[in-house]
């Protein structure tokens, strides 16, 4: 076996890991640090792949930003697991045998015979002066610009339904005004009363 | 490569709902709430214009564009065209309905028109990713306005069922997509049909994909039994989202299975031909035999949405451009007939009160014979009564079907659709001969009675002279 080859089989078997782990370790900031892991390892293949920048974005992406934001989430609020592990054993045996069955599909359908290295030919190496970045920039704009902009409004969808579900207008909230504070007078600052001195006692 | 500006002249009727939804949106932040109705009244106007452009588009040439992921035909020109039209009425019969409650916001027409949008890009997808974006631009659009009524625990419980089962289908019809990636190397439907005729048998993989990819079309049909969102969603939503989309989406959703099933997958009909007769007899079955069971108008019209689309599927059955022009009518017809039957409710409504109920039904003729006269030729269109267009639909498609020589397909089809004339008749019988449990008066804003007349008197007009649509439905694919 090859270094190339371990380090595959290194990576895919600590994605395998980690996704199980995410789905059934019971504490939810472990899943997400299983997930986490997992996209790393995905990372990892991908950059074998010579797919380095999609690799990177997933890094900088995914863990850098949306799963923090999610464990953020996670850790906020305050989810009481047990109900939702109630139902567990009881759709165990279905859910079990619905995946057994797709398991042996998968099997029978994705295997050497159909994508092995006979049925598809292996892709050309590419040479060290090869840009992943440089080739996906040249299509993403022109022969997938339509895909592209569509993604686009699917983002901007996405914000409105965020802003539009989440947004309220709380008028008993305390909040500074800007304007008020720079108009500010001296006078409005601080008030001076004059007192009477009071006797002593 | 360079693209040419020419290339994006057949999306002039995308990049102007586009333009038009972001103008709209950002209008809508300034208006102030009691001058709303210019945001309701630009997208109304949106879509007038639109639905002239792609009319306008009807007799253009066939041009797929932008490295193959749009196509602009006519059949893309007639749906994108009577999408427009049906969603004109949809908006006008919300305006009343989300004033009343204090949910009249821009947000509902926004999202409504970028779901409008989606149907558009699904209807002229020419590749399968141009397919997947656009169903998942109307999925997350309809999910937001199912949750639109934030305040309401019902409907965010409809939301949510919708955004989990939804996301689940969408899924599957990616996995499928995949699967077919991998067997053809293209995403683009004209190589794939390629492949797929220069491949001389079937592979299996060609056959898991198919499944898959009809999972998850039968997922966004509402076919049985990939239905059980479709009650509840439509129970739970605020009713003028549940009039969106129970109307409109259904043709978009007619174009995505014409695409993928005839256009990419034409060389794998005989197995999905199979597949789809399970798909429609059992919507057919249990369409029409639980909608006998509810008291609830909007689960029954759900149901009734259910056997409707197995009746759809039928004219897919037949493979053929007869019965593609017949389900094509059929979905058109039924969207515009489905709009009225919805927007019945929301005229019945008032605020505090949710017509949803069959009882609130009872006596219309004495509160007003006029809505009673419409709500029965609605309730005989989709029964499949003469002269109402639900009669012609429904005829063009088992003819259709039975020119194939699938006639206990037809028999099949024609015993459930008489059972299901029960369920509609009793709405007719409940309106005519029961006295009302109500003597609240009907208040109905003027547009909201222009539309609902426009609307069944289209129903009955198109029943009488069904010939130009049947003639541009069959045009369209000739072409």
């Amino acid at each position: 076996m090859d270094f190339e080859r371990f380090i595959f089989y290194f990576f895919a078997a600590v994605l395998v890991f980690a996704a199980v782990r995410v789905i059934t370790v019971r504490n939810p900031v472990h899943a997400v640090l299983h997930l986490v892991l997992a996209f790393f390892t995905c990372a990892g293949l991908w950059l074998m792949l010579e797919a380095e920048f999609l690799a990177i974005t997933l890094v900088l992406v995914y863990v850098g930003a949306v799963m923090v934001l999610f464990l953020f989430v996670v850790m906020m609020l305050d989810i009481n697991v047990s109900p939702l592990r109630e139902g567990f054993i009881k759709y165990l045996p279905v859910g079990l045998s619905v995946a057994a069955l797709i398991v042996i599909e998968m099997f029978l359908v994705v295997r050497a015979r159909n994508f092995g290295t006979d049925a598809v030919a292996i892709p050309a190496r590419h040479g060290a002066d090869y840009s992943n970045t440089r080739e996906l920039g040249s299509v993403l704009y022109t022969d997938y610009v339509y895909p592209f902009e569509i993604a686009a409004v699917i983002l901007l969808v996405a914000m409105i339904a965020a802003i539009a579900l989440t947004m309220r207008r709380r008028p008993e909230t305390k909040y500074q005004n800007p304007v008020d504070q720079v108009a500010v007078k001296s006078n409005d600052r601080v008030r001076l009363v004059k007192m009477k001195a009071e006797e002593r006692q | 490569m360079n693209i040419a500006l020419s290339e994006f002249a057949p999306l002039s009727t995308e990049i102007f709902v586009l333009t038009m939804a972001c103008i709209i949106l950002i209008i809508d932040v300034f208006v102030s709430d009691e001058r709303r109705i210019i945001s309701y009244v630009l997208s109304l106007a949106t879509l007038l214009a639109a639905a002239l452009i792609s009319w306008n588009m009807l007799d253009n040439e066939t041009a797929v564009v932008l490295n193959g992921t749009f196509v602009s035909d006519p059949m893309a020109a007639l749906l994108k065209t009577s999408i427009f039209l049906i969603t004109f009425g949809v908006f006008m019969y919300s305006r009343a309905y989300l004033v009343t409650r204090g949910i009249f916001r821009g947000e509902y027409y926004v999202l409504g028109l970028f779901a409008v949008l989606g149907m558009m890009v699904l209807v002229s997808a020419h590749n399968l990713l141009t397919i997947y974006l656009g169903l998942e631009l109307l999925s997350l659009s309809l999910y937001a306005l199912v949750a639109f009524n934030r305040d309401s625990a019902q409907a965010s419980e409809a939301a949510m069922k919708y955004f989990v089962l939804g996301a689940l289908a969408s899924g599957m019809l990616l996995y499928g997509i995949s699967m077919l990636y991998g067997a053809t190397g293209s995403l683009d439907i004209a190589e794939i049909t390629a492949a797929l005729s220069a491949s001389d048998e079937m592979g299996m993989i060609h056959i898991f994909a198919l499944c898959f990819i009809v999972v998850g079309l039968a997922f966004k049909f509402g076919a049985v039994p990939f239905h059980m969102w479709v009650p509840d969603v439509y129970h739970g939503a605020p009713t003028p989202v549940t009039l969106f989309i129970g109307s409109a989406p259904k043709i978009a959703a007619f174009a995505m299975a014409l695409r993928l099933l005839e256009q990419t997958l034409g060389g794998l009909a005989a197995d999905w031909q199979d597949m789809l007769t399970i798909l429609a007899v059992l919507s057919l079955a249990i369409g029409n035999v639980i909608a006998i069971a509810q008291t609830n108008i909007k689960r029954m019209l759900a149901y009734s949405t259910i056997s409707h689309v197995g009746f759809l599927i039928l004219g897919l059955i037949a493979a053929n451009a007869e019965g593609y022009s017949a389900a094509m009518f059929y979905a058109i017809t039924y969207a515009l007939t489905a709009t009225g039957g919805f927007g019945m409710i929301i005229l019945l409504s008032r605020s505090g009160f949710e017509a949803d109920q069959l009882d609130d039904f009872k006596g219309l003729n004495e509160r007003s014979p006029w809505f009673a006269l419409m709500m029965l030729i609605l309730m005989f269109s989709m029964a499949g009564v003469p002269p109402t267009v639900g009669f012609y639909a429904k005829l063009s498609v088992l003819q259709a079907i039975i020119h194939v020589d699938m006639v206990w397909l037809a028999v099949v089809a024609v015993f459930f659709s008489i059972i299901g004339a029960f369920y509609y008749i009793r709405v007719v019988k409940l309106m005519y001969f029961d006295e009302p449990e109500t003597e609240e008066p009907l208040h109905v804003s003027t547009d909201l009675q222009i539309v609902m007349s426009l609307n069944s008197l289209a129903v009955l007009g198109l029943g009488v002279f069904p010939g130009a649509l049947l003639a541009v439905c069959a045009a369209v694919l000739v072409a």
